[in-house]
C-alpha cells in the first residue's frame, strides 16, 4: 500500500458526514471574523448619511489638520478642514461600490468568454483564449494604466481599467470548468433533446460553473478594491471633490510628516476592508471547493509518532534466535474522531537469512506492519500505539533519531512497490545510489560512484556506466525496480524489507525480479521480509509465510506446509484463487464479500462474515493465535484438517 | 537545450506582436481627435487637418499600425512633447532604475517567499506555520503604497535611519552604499505582496511533495531530514514554483508604479503616472511596451530555468 492510499481514507470518512455549507463556514473562525468586520463596515457606511456627522465636503480652513479625538471631529480633519470620519465613511462607500462594480463587470464578461470558449471549443476557443493570453502577457497593473491613459483619469475609467485586467482570471477559470462539463452525459442528453446551445449554456452549464464564478469573485474582489484605490492614490481614479479611500490617501500624503493621520487612517481602512474580504473569500472557497483548502494536505513527519508508555505485551512467539522480532505491534490511523486500527497486535520473528512472506489482501495491514518497523508510516495520521520491534536488544521505537537513520538504509533496506514513484524524478539514478552509499559509508564521491556501477552490474543492468546518468523516467519499469534493488543493497543490509516489489511489473519481469532477489539474498545472506498478496510469489521465494487479515496474523508456518495444507479457511481461499502468476485483480474477487473496515471490527473472528465454516462460537470472543502442529500456528477455532480447538478448550 | 531556447524565443515573437496590437488599439480608442488635443481647442481646421496628415491619422487603422510598427522596429518610438526628447531615450534611462528596484524586490521575495513556504510546510500547524500564514494574509491585504508611507514615517522621519526618497543622495551620493540605503525601503515595500504569494504557493507545493513516495524512499535510505527537505523535496517544489516567480515579476514591475511614486524613485512607473496626467501618450505607449516586452522575456527565462531543472520536460 502506498502512502497515497493510506491518506485516502480520511476523504472517504469526511464525505460521509458533511455538515451544511453555513456550518462549515462558521466553523472557520477567521472567515467568521472577516464576515463580522465586513458587516460592521457595511452597516456604518450605509447609515453614514443619517449619522450626526459634518458633511464630507464642507471645508473649514480654521480647523485644518486637527488631530484625531479633537472636539467634534473624532478622527480629526484634513488639509482643508474637512471631517476625516465623515470623509472616511463616504470614501469607503465609494471604494466598495467601485470594487464591487469592477468585480461584477469582470465576472460577467470574463465568465461569458470562458463559457463560450469552453463550450464551443475548436477555433473560437483557440481565438478567445489567445486573446486572453495576450492580456495576461502584460504586467498586471500596467495594462490598467494604459487604459486609463487612453480614456483619461476618472473613477469610472479606473473601474473599467481594473475590470478589464481582471477578465482573464475569470475567463480562464470558467473555461477550465466548462470544458470539463461540455461533454458530460447530461449536456449531451440536453443537446439530443433539441435544446438550443444558448439554452443549454444557461440552464445546464451555468448552474454548474456558478460555484467557480463565486469563488473567483470572492477571491478577487479584495484585490480589485485595492487596485482601484491604488489608481486613485496615483491621482488617476477619483477626481476632487469626489473621494474614495485611495484618493484620500493620495492627497493626505502631502501632509505625511506634519499630519500623518490624514493619510494613515484611510490606508488603515483599506487594509481592514481588504483583509476582512480576503478572510471571507478564503472561507467561501473552502466551503465551495474543499479540495483547494490550504490545510487539507497532511505532512508526514520524518518518523512515525509512537505513543509514550505504550503497552508492550510479552511475546508468546518470541524466539531467542531471531534477528528481528516484532512483538505486539499495533498501528492506528487517527482521522478526525475515527480510529482505523490498521495493525491490531502482530508478532513476527525473522530469523537470520530467512525469507518470511507476509501475505494478505489490500487493507489487511501487511504494508503498514512493514512500514511501522522503521517508522515510515506517514504520521499524521499514523501512530504506533503498542508493541516493540527488537533488533539486537534495541527497541527500534525507542532508539534516537540519529540511530534510526543509521539503521534505515544501513542495516535495514527497503524496496517498494512502484519504482516510478519511489525514485526521485529529478536526480539521475546514479546520483541516488551514490547518495545512499555516502549516507552510510565514509567514502569519496569517486569511490561511491564505482561502487554504484558495480551494484548496477550485480542487478544485471547492461552498460551500467551509461545508465548511471539516466533519469528514472527514461528507464523501463523492470530497469527501475532493478535500480531500487541495487540502491537497497548499497550498504549490504542485514534485513531487506520488500513491499510488493513485483506487483507493479509485467508478469515476465516479475519472474526475473524474483529470481534476482532470491539469488542476491542468498549471496549476501540477508534476511527478507517479503510483503505480497500473491501466493504464487510466496511459493517462489519464501521460506515461511505469515497470512494477515484485518490487521492480525491468522496463520503462520513453513511455506510448503501451509501451501500443501492450509489450516485457516482464509488461507485456503487465498491459495485457491491463485491460478497463474500475475493477474492480481481476479484472484481477490474469488473470495466473496470484502474485508472488514478496520475502524469497526466485528467481535470475535474478523473473517467469520466471509467464512463458509463459521459457527456462532466464532463471533463470540477474541480468538488466540494457537500453535498448530510443529512450527505452525493458526487463529481459528475450527482449523481445516486439524483438531477441533473449540471443543478442546 | 539550445534548440528549446530557440523555439521558445520564436514562440515569444507572436506574443510581442500581440502586445503591440493591444497597445495600438488602446491608444486608438482615445476619445476625441488627437490633433485637436495636441493643438488645443482654438486650432484652425486647416492646421488640424495638416497635423492629422503628418501624424498619418487620415489613413486606415491597418496602415497606421503598419507605419507605427515599422517605426518601432527601427527604434523610433516618437518624441515626447512634454520632455521634448525621443521617447526611447527617456524610457531606457528610466527603465534602468526600475530594473534595479524590481530586481532587488524579486531577490527579496524569492528568498523570503521560498524560505517562508518551506518553514511553513515543514512546521505545518506549528506556531511558525501559523505566524507565517498570518503574516502572508496581512501582507496580501495591505495596500503597498500605504505600507510605503508607514515605513517612511518609521525609518526616515522618526528614527532617521534611511532616506525617504530618491535613488541617490543629492549631495555627495552616487556610490553603492548610497544606492543600497535608498533601495532598502522601496524594495522591501514592493516585495511584500509577492513574498506572500510565493510563500503561500511554496507551502502548498512542499506539502504536496512531502507526501510523495520518493520522499519516503529518501527517508528509508537513512538520509538526514534536512537533506530530505532542502534537497529532495525542495527541488521538486521549486520546479512548480518557478512559473509563479515569473508571474510575480509582472506584479513587481506593475507595483513599481505605486512604489516609485511613493519613494520618488526615478523609474519608469513614476514617469508613466506623470505622462498620463500630462497626456503625453507617446511616452505612455513607449513605457508600457518596453515594460511589457521585458515581462515576456522574464517569463521566457522562467520557462527555460524550469526546463533546466526538470529532465522530464525534455522531449
Amino acid at each position: 500500500m502506498s502512502q497515497a492510499a493510506v491518506a485516502e481514507k480520511p476523504t472517504a470518512a469526511a464525505g460521509a458526514a458533511r455538515p451544511n455549507a453555513w456550518r462549515l463556514f462558521s466553523a472557520n473562525r477567521l472567515a467568521t471574523a472577516g464576515l463580522i468586520t465586513l458587516g460592521s463596515i457595511a452597516v456604518l457606511v450605509l447609515i453614514a448619511p443619517v449619522l450626526p456627522l459634518p458633511s464630507p465636503d464642507v471645508t473649514e480652513p480654521a480647523k485644518r489638520l486637527l488631530l484625531p479625538l479633537s472636539e467634534g471631529h473624532l478622527l480629526g480633519t484634513d488639509q482643508l478642514g474637512r471631517d476625516t470620519l465623515s470623509r472616511l465613511l463616504h470614501g469607503t462607500r465609494t471604494s466598495i461600490a467601485v470594487g464591487l462594480s469592477a468585480t461584477l463587470v469582470a465576472a460577467v464578461i470574463g465568465s461569458l468568454i470562458g463559457l463560450v470558449a469552453g463550450y464551443a471549443g475548436g477555433c473560437s476557443d483557440t481565438l478567445l483564449m489567445r486573446g486572453i493570453d495576450m492580456l495576461m502577457a502584460f504586467p498586471y497593473i500596467l495594462l490598467a494604466l494604459a487604459i486609463v491613459a487612453a480614456l483619461g483619469p476618472g473613477l469610472m475609467n479606473a473601474l473599467l481599467a481594473i475590470a478589464v485586467v481582471n477578465i482573464p482570471f475569470f475567463a480562464r477559470n470558467i473555461r477550465g470548468v466548462t470544458v470539463g462539463l461540455a461533454h458530460r452525459e447530461f449536456v449531451d442528453a440536453a443537446r439530443m433533446s433539441g435544446k438550443s446551445d444558448l439554452l443549454i449554456l444557461l440552464t445546464e452549464v451555468l448552474p454548474n460553473v456558478l460555484p467557480v464564478i463565486v469563488i473567483t469573485m470572492a477571491t478577487t474582489v479584495g484585490w480589485m478594491i485595492l487596485e482601484t484605490a491604488g489608481l486613485s492614490f496615483l491621482g488617476l481614479g477619483a477626481q476632487p471633490p469626489q473621494a474614495d479611500l485611495g484618493s484620500m490617501l493620495g492627497e493626505g500624503r502631502r501632509q505625511l510628516i506634519t499630519a500623518p493621520h490624514v493619510s494613515i487612517i484611510p490606508g488603515l481602512m483599506i487594509f481592514v476592508l481588504v483583509m476582512s474580504i480576503n478572510l471571507m473569500g478564503d472561507g467561501v472557497r473552502d466551503v465551495l471547493d474543499p479540495r483547494l483548502k490550504s490545510g487539507a494536505l497532511g505532512r508526514p513527519s520524518a518518523r512515525t509518532d509512537v505513543t509514550k508508555n505504550r503497552a508492550i505485551a510479552p511475546s508468546v512467539s518470541a524466539t531467542p534466535t531471531a534477528t528481528l522480532s516484532v512483538e505486539g505491534l499495533e498501528t492506528e490511523f487517527h482521522v478526525g474522531a475515527e480510529v482505523y486500527r490498521a495493525v491490531g497486535g502482530v508478532d513476527i520473528a525473522l530469523e537470520a537469512e530467512e525469507c518470511l512472506g507476509l501475505v494478505g489482501e489490500s487493507g489487511s495491514g501487511k504494508s503498514v506492519t512493514a512500514m511501522s518497523l522503521l517508522g515510515l508510516v506517514p504520521s499524521p495520521p499514523g501512530r504506533i500505539v503498542a508493541g516493540r520491534v527488537v533488533y539486537r536488544e534495541e527497541d527500534l521505537f525507542d532508539v534516537s533519531y540519529g540511530r534510526l537513520r543509521q539503521l534505515r538504509g544501513g542495516t535495514f533496506a527497503c524496496v517498494f512497490q512502484d519504482p516510478l514513484s519511489t525514485l526521485h524524478p529529478l536526480f539521475t539514478v546514479g546520483a541516488q545510489i551514490v547518495e545512499a552509499i555516502r549516507a552510510h559509508q565514509p567514502v569519496s564521491y569517486r569511490e561511491a560512484h564505482s561502487k554504484a556501477v558495480a551494484l548496477l552490474q550485480q542487478v544485471r543492468i547492461p552498460s551500467a556506466e551509461q545508465r548511471m546518468k539516466a533519469y528514472p523516467h527514461e528507464l523501463s519499469g523492470g530497469m527501475r525496480q532493478r535500480i531500487c534493488i541495487a540502491m537497497a543493497l548499497a550498504n549490504d543490509p542485514e534485513i531487506l524489507i520488500a513491499d510488493e516489489p513485483t506487483t507493479a511489473l509485467d508478469v515476465t519481469v516479475q519472474a526475473q525480479m524474483l529470481k534476482l532477489l532470491n539469488r542476491l539474498r542468498k549471496d549476501r545472506q540477508s534476511a527478507v521480509l517479503f510483503i505480497t498478496h500473491d501466493f504464487g510469489v510466496v511459493s517462489e521465494i519464501c521460506d515461511r509465510v505469515a497470512v494477515m487479515y484485518a490487521g492480525r496474523i491468522v496463520e503462520m508456518g513453513p511455506t510448503d506446509a501451509v501451501l500443501a495444507e492450509p489450516a485457516h479457511p482464509y488461507t485456503r481461499k487465498l491459495i485457491d484463487c491463485v491460478p497463474v502468476l500475475g493477474e492480481p485483480e481476479r484472484r481477490l474477487d474469488a473470495i466473496p464479500g470484502l474485508p472488514p473496515v478496520v475502524n469497526r471490527l466485528p467481535e470475535g473472528c474478523a473473517f467469520a462474515e466471509r467464512c463458509a465454516q463459521a459457527r456462532p462460537e466464532c463471533r463470540k470472543h477474541d480468538i488466540a493465535l494457537d500453535s498448530f502442529g510443529e512450527q505452525r500456528s493458526v487463529r481459528c477455532l475450527f482449523p481445516l484438517g486439524g483438531v477441533n480447538q473449540g471443543a478442546a478448550s | 537545450m539550445g534548440l528549446y531556447i530557440f523555439r521558445r524565443l520564436l514562440a515569444a515573437v507572436p506574443v510581442l506582436f500581440g502586445l503591440t496590437v493591444i497597445v495600438f488599439l488602446i491608444m486608438a480608442m482615445i476619445p476625441g481627435d488627437p490633433a485637436t488635443a495636441i493643438l488645443g481647442a482654438f486650432a484652425t481646421p486647416e492646421n488640424v487637418a495638416k497635423l492629422n496628415r503628418e501624424l498619418g491619422l487620415d489613413r486606415s487603422l491597418l496602415e497606421q499600425y503598419l507605419i507605427w510598427i515599422g517605426n518601432l522596429l527601427q527604434g523610433d518610438f516618437g518624441r515626447s512633447y512634454t520632455l521634448n526628447r525621443p521617447v526611447i531615450d527617456e524610457v531606457l534611462e528610466r527603465f534602468g532604475a526600475t530594473l534595479v528596484l524590481a530586481g532587488a524586490s524579486m531577490l527579496l521575495c524569492s528568498l523570503f517567499g521560498l524560505l517562508g513556504g518551506i518553514v511553513s510546510a515543514v512546521r505545518q500547524f506549528g506556531w511558525a506555520d501559523k505566524a507565517i500564514t498570518l503574516a502572508v494574509l496581512i501582507g496580501l491585504s495591505m495596500p503597498s503604497f500605504w505600507l510605503g508611507l508607514l515605513l517612511i514615517l518609521a525609518f526616515a522621519v522618526k528614527w532617521k535611519l534611511l532616506p525617504a526618497s530618491g535613488m541617490f543622495a543629492i549631495y555627495g551620493g552616487g556610490d553603492l552604499p548610497d544606492l543600497l540605503a535608498h533601495l532598502i525601503l522601496p524594495a522591501v515595500t514592493l516585495a511584500v505582496v509577492a513574498t506572500g504569494v510565493i510563500a503561500r504557493l511554496t507551502r502548498t507545493a512542499m506539502l504536496e511533495v512531502l507526501r510523495q513516495d520518493y520522499i519516503r524512499t529518501a527517508r528509508a535510505k537513512g538520509l538526514d531530514e534536512r537533506r530530505v527537505i532542502y534537497r529532495h523535496a525542495f527541488k521538486v517544489a521549486l520546479v512548480s514554483v518557478i512559473p509563479v516567480l515569473g508571474v510575480q515579476a509582472g506584479f513587481v514591475l506593475g507595483g513599481a508604479v505605486y512604489i516609485e511614486t511613493v519613494f520618488q524613485w526615478p523609474g519608469i512607473g513614476g514617469m508613466l503616472v506623470k505622462a498620463i496626467s500630462t497626456r503625453d501618450l507617446l511616452l505612455v505607449q513607449g513605457g508600457v511596451l518596453v515594460v511589457a516586452a521585458s515581462y515576456v522575456l522574464i517569463n521566457l527565462l522562467a520557462d527555460v530555468v524550469q526546463h533546466l531543472l526538470d529532465p522530464r520536460l525534455k522531449t
